[in-house]
């Protein structure tokens, strides 16, 4: 803790247990250590900390195989931590936590299903939509149809989803993971194999959904400008074993318009976070 | 002509061909039609002994089709447990490798001092030759689902019984039947092997039969009798797959 603290600079950032103070936190790692395996190889994170609060988008940044998506799958109960603990919405997470959604870089539609009923499947699993499944199943079908238009993808429904490119691929994704309505939700770097354009375009169907739903939301992604574009907040990990080395407030306005990642403002956040991803990478 | 109508003929062309090459060869080098009988009279053979063929044909389908059904019933389940638990896959691998790699032709005289000569040596020897690609095909199926795919649905609180419900055996489906038809043709082997050595009926009793009598060309004509029912088997199951799985061929769905 004593070395990540001193890399931390105070001003213009805030003391890790001040945020969490100020709101209640809705996600809280506590000093969380994992390790792949039952051995005593190098752990994937070592005394990890954070807090993220009710509604906020936050965004984790760090260079490659810091164990970003390892945090994520320790915040969703995927996997047990070592040691340290985890809660979410005032609850230590013991098992796979239902109130989340996820999507990842590969959307991981199922191409048996077309791209409706892959919509559908989160109602098919998650209590209480399952048992209802059968009496609500035309309202679910409007809910689905209802996203799919939210995202552009109207009238896609019937498609399998390997008739749909890449994009709409991510979208429809989007829209599954959203459709059990879950309270925190879990990108892992959902644009990263996305052409420039498309992905833009899906940041501001993101930034849309947050502010409409209210929704948590943890981005894990490599991408800082998409990072600042998008989050309340960034943080910043270590290269393996990873730690959060840095935390940084996104302060510009909401709602934010694309223009903004223009401006030099924007660019010296990014620049700023840059800094720590390179000292991060030295480090290693 | 079009591209695709030569698609479409090929398969009969090709036949036709190799057919033609046959009995040319045949007539060119004056082959003894006791060493390698030409089409022709294969043919004659065909017509010559056409009722016997087709009831020991008929006997032969069927045999194979009992044992191709209960090596789909087995193979189906015992492929769902091995591939559902890595304890069972761990476990079970290397006795049903073994098992495998055992030659059928050794196992139908066991059969034979357990049944006796009749119907159930040749359904026996088709289920055990054909129903090890079965398992292993749909094991493999269920194991190799993508991590993700899992993770979305655990995220979800989904049970072992959702992921393999939803998502696994759907998954397996093209697997099992690239299998079906691998082992349908072995189906075959397994039904001959067991007529030619514990049956009185059967193209495989009628192989015996023939080749203790050297009718050389009913022999062969046995043989066509039995690549003929094997190209049937296969289609019946490549329709039932289209039917099943055409998710599973889609770049052809898309282009055509």
């Amino acid at each position: 803790m004593t070395a990540t603290c001193r890399r931390r600079p105070s001003g213009s950032f805030d003391a890790l247990d001040l945020a969490g103070s100020r709101l209640s936190a809705f996600v809280e790692l506590h000093e969380v250590t994992h390790v792949y395996g039952g051995g005593e190889s190098t752990p994937a994170v070592d005394g990890l900390s954070l807090k993220i609060r009710e509604g906020e988008f936050a965004a984790i940044v760090g260079p490659s195989g810091c164990g970003k998506s390892t945090m994520m799958k320790l915040a969703t109960g995927l996997q047990r931590p070592r040691r340290g603990t985890v809660i979410v919405a005032g609850q230590e997470v013991t098992q796979p936590i239902k109130i989340t959604g996820m999507a990842f870089q590969n959307p991981v539609m199922l191409p048996w299903r077309t791209t409706l009923r892959n919509l559908l499947l989160p109602l098919e699993i998650v209590e209480p939509y399952r048992s209802r499944l059968r009496a609500n199943k035309s309202d679910y079908v409007a809910r689905a149809e209802a996203l799919l238009t939210k995202v552009g993808l109207e009238g896609m429904g019937q498609k399998f989803p390997w008739q749909l490119s890449g994009g709409m691929q991510q979208r429809a994704s989007l829209c599954r993971s959203l459709i059990h309505e879950p309270k925190l939700l879990m990108l892992d770097e959902p644009f990263g194999a996305l052409d420039a354009f498309t992905r833009e375009e899906l940041w501001c169907v993101i930034r849309n959904l947050h502010a409409e739903r209210g929704i948590t939301v943890i981005l894990v992604t490599h991408d800082l400008r998409e990072a600042v574009f998008l989050a309340d907040r960034v943080f910043c990990m270590s290269a393996r074993p990873g730690r959060i080395i840095a935390e940084r407030e996104i302060d510009f306005p909401r709602p934010r318009d694309l223009d903004i990642t223009y401006t030099p403002e924007f660019a010296s956040v990014v620049h700023e976070l840059r800094g720590h991803i390179r000292t991060a990478r030295e480090a290693a | 002509m079009k591209r695709s109508l030569w698609l479409r003929l090929a398969p009969y062309l090709f036949t036709l061909g190799f057919f033609a090459v046959w009995e040319i060869a045949c007539r060119a080098f004056a082959i003894s039609s006791f060493i390698l009988p030409p089409p022709s009279a294969i043919w004659a053979a065909l017509v010559q002994y056409q009722k016997p063929l087709y009831t020991n044909a008929f006997h032969t389908l069927w045999m194979t089709t009992a044992g191709f059904a209960l090596s789909i019933v087995f193979g189906l389940a015992l492929g769902l447990l091995v591939g559902s638990s890595r304890l069972i896959y761990a476990g079970l691998n290397p006795l049903l490798v073994g098992f495998n790699s055992i030659p059928k032709v050794a196992v139908v005289p066991i059969l034979v001092i357990w049944f006796g000569v009749g119907w159930q040596p040749p359904v026996l020897t088709a289920f055990v030759i054909s129903f090890f690609p079965i398992v292993v095909n749909v094991a493999t199926g269920l194991a190799t689902i993508e991590p993700e795919t899992e993770d979305v649905l655990k995220a979800l609180g989904a049970s072992r019984y959702d992921i393999m419900t939803k998502v696994g055996i759907p998954r397996a489906l093209p697997f099992f039947f690239g299998a079906l038809k691998v082992s349908i043709t072995l189906a075959y082997v397994g039904s001959v092997i067991g007529e030619q050595n514990a049956s009185n009926l059967g193209i495989g009793n009628l192989i015996t039969r023939a080749s203790a009598d050297f009718n050389v060309p009913l022999i062969f004509a046995a043989l066509i009798v039995l690549a003929v029912l094997g190209v049937l088997l296969v289609a019946i199951v490549d329709l039932v797959e289209s039917r099943m799985t055409g998710w599973a061929r889609r770049s052809q769905m898309v282009n055509g």
